[in-house]
């Protein structure tokens, strides 16, 4: 399983990344999207949203499930991946390189609340036995 | 795949191999006292012969009339061919399609019947059918309002079927959705655009748009459709699909077309059977696809690349979204969209436009013979499809009874659902009447208001 030391990762499966224009990137991690499956389609927030850590705001769709996706921290929807629309197999492909959506958010310090790569990897080892 | 019971043999061979002594053996694990025990208020056993005598008594009781009632499910003629192809095994008890390499038969057909509907329809998918027109139109406001996402508000005309408008609230009360009604013009019989203006600047999911309206009055879905868009919300066809043969289907309303199509699917093909069942049909555009409820079969290639059926967007479905699927429904009308299916592919768009224009001139012939009587009158202004509703110098229950003891259904009676309208009737005339049945309504409802109208002073005084 690919796991981005430079990322930060939370307990529902979902890698954030805090760029330089001070938005933050979501994805999904790659042990998520194996688990999920081929994926058929992807339903992105709505721009402009104001969401709340750990708020429902995104759904990945595959072939056999349709699992919620969350707000790692509490921001507003920046921008959302449009790529994504026609080829949501990416997210099988590159899951960490393809972003979801991106945040503004409140405060860019939530983000020391999430999990590093090697908690993260714990954290999928105990649901794994 | 074949229903192949166990003979009593079978059975024994089963337990024997097994180590029980008895069937029941098998269920001793449950508790005495969580055991039913013997049904004691259920009667003995009838055998087929007893069974049968019972069921001709009770139908009988049912009575066979001259039948001029509409409202909601209508009498056509039903080809012979339809339930005889319908009834075959494979067709009649066939089971549920989600292993779809054992299931390829009942799949192609509910795929050809999904294709029917869009063509009817004029938009881009149809789902599998839903239980009925009334929970087929609450599913399409749910379905509005999920789309929407900002308002939780429908706009709903008074000239729905009140039926359907109570189905629908039922459904939707709870879930904080609110039914805002819209009035019709006492005049013409059909929603106006002026009396949408006062609905402008607020925000609404959807604007549901019958078509024809409960009355039988055919509404200006154009002017409807297009104010709907305008004003930020979807556009619901309620539609009758016998009657979108002849009538602009609902994906060609207005600038953009309606966004969704609903309504029942009684009138092709299913027999009225004392009111059902019958089968819910919906269609969307594409867009809206990912919110449609209800099974949708999708052709496709296996992985030998030979063409082949599957379910699919199941990942919307409650046995995989869960609380958040888009309905909780999980089956669809098999039986009666098979027999829908045979009947539009005999009939074909020729023949589906026939049975439509003899409708509307039948009930044309039927509201001409009426209006002559003295004291019956048209209501409404408005283009009547195949129904229409016409007042009555009495009571219309007294004439409804009257017309009954000469073996006439005559209508019906909308004093409870628009007391507004005094004494008015909802009549139907489909193409299974014929002139001499046009005229022995006319002719009987005539000497039934005559001998009930008062007639005025001179006559009086002449007849003294």
């Amino acid at each position: 399983m690919s796991l981005p030391e430079n990322l930060k990762y939370s307990k529902t499966h979902e890698w954030a990344r805090l760029d330089d224009d001070g938005l933050v990137a979501v994805g999904i991690t790659d042990h998520a999207q194996e688990l999920l499956g081929d994926m058929v389609f992807v339903e992105t927030p709505e721009m402009g949203k104001k969401l709340a850590a750990g708020a429902e705001c995104a759904v990945v769709e595959s072939v056999k499930a349709a699992a919620d996706v969350y707000a790692p921290v509490a921001g507003e929807v920046a921008a959302v991946n449009e790529d994504l629309e026609g080829a949501p197999e990416k997210i099988n492909q590159d899951p960490y390189g393809s972003w979801i959506f991106k945040l503004k958010p409140d405060n860019a310090d939530d983000l020391s609340g999430l999990l590093g790569a090697a908690q993260y990897q714990a954290l999928v080892d105990s649901e794994e036995r | 795949m074949p229903f192949i019971p166990h003979t009593d043999d079978d059975i024994r061979a089963m337990l024997a191999s097994i180590g029980a002594s008895s069937l029941d053996e098998l269920f001793d694990e449950i508790p005495e006292e969580l055991k039913n025990g013997r049904l004691d208020r259920i009667p003995p056993a009838l055998c087929e012969l007893e069974v049968s005598r019972l069921m001709t008594e009770r139908a009988d009781t049912d009575g066979r009339y001259l039948s001029f009632l509409g409202a909601g499910a209508y009498e056509h003629h039903i080809p012979a061919a339809v339930w005889q192809v319908a009834n075959r095994g494979e067709f009649y008890s066939a089971y549920t399609p989600y292993q779809a390499e054992a299931s390829q038969g009942t799949l192609q057909m509910l795929w050809e019947y999904q294709s029917m509907m869009t063509t009817l329809t004029g938009l881009d998918v149809s789902n599998a059918s839903l239980y009925d027109g009334a929970s087929g139109l609450a599913e399409a406001v749910l379905m509005a309002v999920r789309s929407h996402k900002s308002s939780r508000r429908v706009l709903m005309p008074a000239t729905v079927h009140p039926h359907y408008r109570n189905t629908v609230g039922t459904i939707v009360r709870n879930q904080g959705i609110e039914l805002v009604e819209v009035p019709y013009c006492t005049d013409c019989g059909h929603t106006l655009e002026e009396a949408l203006r006062r609905f402008e600047g607020q925000d609404f999911a959807a604007l549901v748009i019958p078509q024809p309206n409960f009355f039988g009055v055919l509404e200006p879905v154009d002017a409807l459709a297009d104010w709907a868009h305008a004003n930020r919300m979807l556009a619901i066809g309620l539609v009758n699909p016998g009657t979108l043969a002849l009538l602009k289907p609902p994906g060609k309303w207005g600038r953009d077309g309606a966004d969704i199509a609903v309504g029942d699917g009684q009138p092709l093909g299913v027999p009225l059977s004392s009111g059902g069942p019958y089968f819910g049909f919906m269609a969307c555009k594409q867009a809206l696809v990912r919110q449609m409820p209800g099974r949708i079969v999708g052709r496709t290639v296996d992985l030998d690349g030979r063409p082949g059926f599957t379910l699919t967007l199941q990942a919307r479905e409650q046995h995989i979204r869960r609380s958040k699927a888009t309905s909780n429904i999980c089956t669809n009308q098999g039986l009666m969209v098979t027999g829908a299916t045979i009947y539009m592919s005999l009939l074909g768009p020729d023949g589906l436009r026939r049975v439509a224009a003899r409708c509307h001139a039948n009930a044309m012939a039927l509201v001409a013979k009426l209006e002559s009587i003295p004291g019956v009158n048209r209501l409404f202004r408005g283009t009547p499809m195949h129904e229409a509703v016409i007042s009555l110098p009495m009571p219309a229950a007294d004439a409804l009874r009257l017309l009954k003891v000469q073996g006439i259904l005559g209508g019906l009676d909308l004093q409870p659902y628009f007391p507004e309208l005094g004494s008015a009737l909802l009549v139907c005339a489909t193409e299974t009447k014929t002139e001499a049945d046009l005229a022995r309504y006319a002719d009987n409802l005539a000497r039934i208001v005559s001998k009930k109208v008062d007639l005025p002073p001179c006559a009086r005084k002449r007849q003294a």
